[in-house]
């Protein structure tokens, strides 16, 4: 087990470095960069820049360097002493404005991770006890039309539906009250009631498809031989199913923790924007239309590696679950 | 490729059929796929509407009254027009007829609205003229399907801020959010072939480092990577450019599920008896591969492909909306649906929510139609009688159980 989570874990290293590489070449791909953008904004507003001012803006930003030469100094900077860079249009250090947003953020999306799991897998486990029945089609209708709206979209119902009862669409994380004040109860209670629509927008198509992945796993798992000799036995039935069923089925779930991840910072990404939440959404969005490349690219590069970290937890879970994996997987 | 692999299976299939053995065994792979797939209720269903859509958007310019540059600045933000037979004097009109329409101003909010005029009354007529445009790229037209004589004015979905026809705009919107996912899955159907074939055909340390490779692309977050790939697109690039740009990002990632379909079904048929007897036999691998190897598992690749569709109506939704996407003169579903950013919009003109219906329904057509290709895959393992009807049921819900064996494997 031990070995297995040393080999896991230290295939990681390459694999991040060729993410970074990756994403460093998806930044520099629109033409043009920030200084031009930025020479392009001052021209609107009358203001010419000649090219000698904008070759020098360049050298001073490191721009009118190779690419490969950029890349380096990124990933030894980020390396060696946790700098990311430094964020153009801010005009601050990249790793601030990461800080700055990155703890509400996480706090989102493990609520929303939460959410998902607590939602789903009690709602599968139900509709595959009870197959066919009322809950069962009820449950399987909302999960297929849950994961047919874009998530986006159920943000904008969700905001309608909140705008008319309550007289407030429940834009952003905190009310206007709150937004500078120091963390009370209050603040967290605000903080709580403005989670309520983000966290649903985000988990609901995840969780949909953990209701059908978890009913389906159910399903297979109550009809096998062990259950039967477990009933036989006269185990109490809620006990077959949570010990017995539930556990085997559970599995599948588990492993794709990474991926739910990954549709979380996708979710999260575009709900921010239309809800406008101080999240990393809008401000990727942002960084992204104006070339801001060490911002932008930071932040692809942070949530790819939250993605394989993801990927790496639910292998090594999945191996602590299934013995059967990790014995498979020693041979190759 | 997929067109020669198809061929080659034809011939095959024909070869078969005139031997004509038992009357199952010389049914074609495709008809018997088809005759299952009829037999489940949603898929057919699904099937009709999304033919439905499809016939629609093919004939869009006919059927849209409006072209995507008309728009009338005196009409911004109206309701859907209503359609009715039986006038204000309780007269029935055999034809539809529509009222004209007055702007006045709310009493309460002072903002401007329209409503009908029992005075005005027009007829609905069919093959009428109005803008022109060219009917399936054939030959120019002006003649539309149904409209209203001057100055009436129809809207079925209401207008939009500019007070362009959302009806219209739907319709023509639905020739791009409809090929554009045909068109990326393509593409990422002939890659994932491509390279998933060589991944499992080849093996070993190939094997290794394609399948990391698509371990790589697959860790990043779509959405994000789509924004970034889309940021790089150049600012002023044509309609038809932009729509190219916009398959090949969906593609870009989209590719890696349908390779590891192929790269497990590669592996898993590799070594049945007839590969290894054709190779004994002294076949070239190329042969093998393309007459041998992939009409094997065609099926489910086309299974895969449509399960990978609604993915892509929702990015390509996504990125349109958020302005990434496509840009005008072209319209789609998403360019739709920007106006329904702004809360107040929604609140003061909820038909602006219209084209989120199409955006879903197309999304659940798609997923039942893969459920129920996915059930008709494997025709001749489905015996007759309860037991297949069992399996059938059970069989819908493990999608993600195929998915985990991948990423086990």
């Amino acid at each position: 087990m031990l070995r297995y989570m040393l080999r896991r874990t230290l295939i990681m290293v390459p694999v991040t470095l060729f993410v970074s590489m990756i994403v460093f070449i998806i930044i520099q791909l629109p033409p043009g960069d920030f200084v031009s953008g930025y020479a392009a904004k001052m021209a609107t507003s009358g203001e010419i820049m000649d090219e000698q001012a904008m070759a020098l803006l360049r050298e001073s930003y490191g721009l009118d360097k190779p690419w490969y030469v950029q890349y380096f100094t990124w990933i030894i900077g980020i390396l060696t002493e946790g700098d990311f860079g430094y964020s153009l249009s801010y005009n601050r250090p990249v790793s601030d404005i990461i800080g700055q947003y990155m703890g509400i953020t996480i706090i989102v999306s493990l609520v929303s991770m939460v959410f998902t799991y607590v939602v789903a897998i009690p709602i599968g486990i139900l509709s595959a006890v009870k197959q066919y029945s009322f809950f069962d089609y009820l449950a399987t209708g909302f999960g297929f039309l849950g994961m047919a709206t874009p998530n986006f979209l159920l943000a904008i119902i969700l905001m309608f539906i909140s705008f008319q009862w309550w007289g407030d669409p429940m834009l952003g994380l905190f009310s206007a009250e709150f937004t500078d004040a120091p963390w009370t109860a209050a603040k967290w209670m605000d903080l709580f009631k403005h989670m309520i629509i983000p966290v649903i927008v985000i988990g609901t198509s995840n969780t949909c498809e953990l209701i059908r992945v978890m009913r389906g796993q159910m399903l297979d798992e109550m009809t096998k031989p062990h259950i039967l000799t477990a009933r036989a036995k006269g185990l109490p039935e809620w006990r077959i199913l949570l010990k017995y069923s539930a556990r085997a089925a559970i599995n599948p779930i588990v492993s794709t923790i990474g991926w739910s991840l990954t549709t979380i910072f996708t979710g999260s990404t575009i709900t921010a924007i239309v809800l406008n939440l101080p999240t990393q959404g809008p401000v990727m969005h942002k960084a992204l239309l104006s070339q801001d490349m060490y911002l932008a690219g930071s932040w692809l590069l942070l949530m790819a590696v939250f993605t394989l970290l993801g990927t790496l937890i639910s292998d090594i879970l999945l191996a602590w679950l299934d013995p059967r994996i990790r014995m498979t997987r020693k041979g190759t | 490729m997929v067109t020669q692999a198809k061929a080659l299976m034809q011939r095959f299939v024909q070869r078969r059929a005139k031997k004509g053995a038992g009357q199952d065994y010389a049914t074609s792979h495709w008809k018997l796929m088809y005759r299952e797939l009829k037999r489940h209720k949603l898929a057919r269903i699904s099937l009709y509407i999304l033919g439905f859509f499809y016939l629609v958007a093919l004939l869009g310019g006919f059927i849209a009254p409006q072209g995507l540059e008309s728009y009338s600045g005196e009409y911004m933000n109206s309701a859907p027009t209503k359609l009715r037979m039986i006038d204000a004097n309780g007269k029935f009109h055999i034809q539809p007829f529509v009222y004209g329409l007055k702007s006045e101003r709310d009493p309460e909010t002072l903002r401007k609205r329209f409503v009908e005029d029992p005075e005005q009354l027009f007829p609905v007529k069919l093959f009428v003229h109005g803008s022109s445009y060219s009917f399936l790229g054939l030959f120019k037209t002006d003649i539309h399907l149904f409209g209203v004589d001057e100055p009436g004015r129809i809207f079925l979905f209401g207008t939009d801020s500019m007070g362009r026809d959302m009806f219209s705009r739907v319709v023509l919107g639905s020739q791009v959010s409809l090929t554009l996912p045909l068109v990326g899955v393509s593409i990422s159907f002939l890659l994932g072939l491509l390279i998933g074939g060589i991944s499992g055909y080849a093996g070993g340390r190939v094997d290794a480092v394609i399948q990391r490779f698509i371990d790589i692309v697959r860790s990043f977050p779509t959405l994000p990577l789509w924004m970034a790939l889309a940021a790089a697109i150049p600012p002023r690039v044509g309609v038809v450019e932009m729509f190219f740009y916009i398959t090949i990002i969906m593609a870009f990632i989209e590719w890696t599920g349908l390779a590891r379909v192929v790269r497990s079904k590669f592996i898993s048929l590799r070594s049945e008896d007839y590969v290894t007897a054709a190779k004994i036999a002294g076949v070239s691998d190329l042969r093998i591969i393309f007459a041998h190897l992939v009409p094997g598992f065609i099926s489910y690749l086309v299974v895969a492909a449509t399960l990978a569709i609604p993915g892509m109506i929702i990015g390509e939704t996504a990125m349109s909306f958020l302005g990434l996407g496509i840009r005008s003169p072209a319209t789609s579903w998403g360019v739709l649906m920007q106006e329904a950013q702004q809360i107040e919009n929604v609140a003061l003109y909820p038909w602006k929510l219209i084209p989120l219906l199409f955006v879903i329904v197309t999304v659940l057509a798609f997923n039942f139609l893969g459920d129920g290709l996915r059930d008709a895959a494997d025709p001749y393992s489905h015996g007759n009688g309860a037991k297949s009807a069992k399996r059938k049921g059970k069989r819908k819900w493990v999608s993600l159980k195929s998915k985990k064996k991948q990423l086990e494997a």
